[in-house]
């Protein structure tokens, strides 16, 4: 079961850029692997794509491909205006959808 | 004249034998009809012109572990409204599906920035290039040398 992580300021100024780390437990099964015992290729399995919305509005995404490690993480930054809340999701190639929320309130 | 298969596998096994056994000891090599990472580069720029300077691209110049090689890309930008960076690419030309990531910036990121940990096959060059929300295009690449793969087997 892929559970996300992130780590965002809880206060921030006003217009400042600030960091966000994002990390989930994925195995991004790459579909390049094969089983040891049965020869079969391991079909794949990745997380591939990812967003970050503060109110609604997109901040930043990412497009992820069977290169990115097992677990992915990232870092990246934003800036806000006013308080509010950053929702993050990340689907999964079986159409499964994971996603945390952090509010954040302005100095 | 029938060739069983018997047959056909023991004259082609003495014809590997005899011409140094090609094919069978080739490295492992990934489908030609894949595209590659100049494909992928071309598919993304339109075949513009990439300029040099304002984008870094910062990796390991050894990666010992293949499967966690940590990869920064950072455009020099201010990311107002009227200047910012779109999107940043990655691409790894000895990977099996050498692209790696795509990055969609907006003005609110703040800063062009983003951070990110890859799996190198081999040995290889990583690529990264930035389209500008004008349309222009920002490129740098570093060779990483990688110590044990991390496609698995």
């Amino acid at each position: 079961m892929a559970k996300p992580r992130v780590k965002v300021p809880k206060k921030v100024a006003a217009g400042e850029v600030f960091t966000i780390k994002t990390l989930i437990s994925h195995p991004m099964e790459s579909g390049q692997r094969k089983d040891r015992k049965t020869g079969e290729t391991i079909p794949r399995k990745i997380i591939n794509k990812f967003s970050a919305t503060f109110n609604g509005v997109e901040v930043f995404s990412a497009g992820l491909e069977p290169s990115i490690s097992a677990n992915p993480y990232m870092e990246f930054t934003a800036k806000v205006n006013e308080g509010g809340t950053f929702k993050f999701v990340w689907l999964d190639d079986d159409g499964s959808e994971y996603s945390i929320e952090k509010k954040v309130s302005i100095k | 004249m029938i060739i069983d298969r018997r047959q056909l596998m023991k004259t082609s096994l003495g014809l590997a034998v005899l011409t140094g056994v090609p094919g069978v000891m080739t490295v492992k090599s990934f489908a030609s009809t894949e595209p590659t990472a100049a494909d992928r580069i071309k598919e993304f720029t339109g075949g513009s012109e990439m300029l040099e300077g304002k984008l870094s691209l910062t990796t390991p110049e050894i990666a010992e572990n293949g499967n966690v090689v940590p990869v920064l890309v950072e455009v020099d930008s201010e990311m107002t409204d009227g200047d910012f960076v779109e999107e940043i690419m990655v691409v790894a030309d000895g990977n099996p599906n050498p692209e790696v990531v795509k990055f969609r910036f907006t003005p609110m990121s703040g800063e062009a920035t983003a951070k990110i940990r890859i799996r190198l096959a081999q040995t290889q060059n990583v690529t990264a290039i930035a389209r500008m929300n004008d349309g222009s295009f920002q490129v740098a690449a570093n060779q990483v040398k990688v110590t044990i793969g991390g496609c698995g087997g």
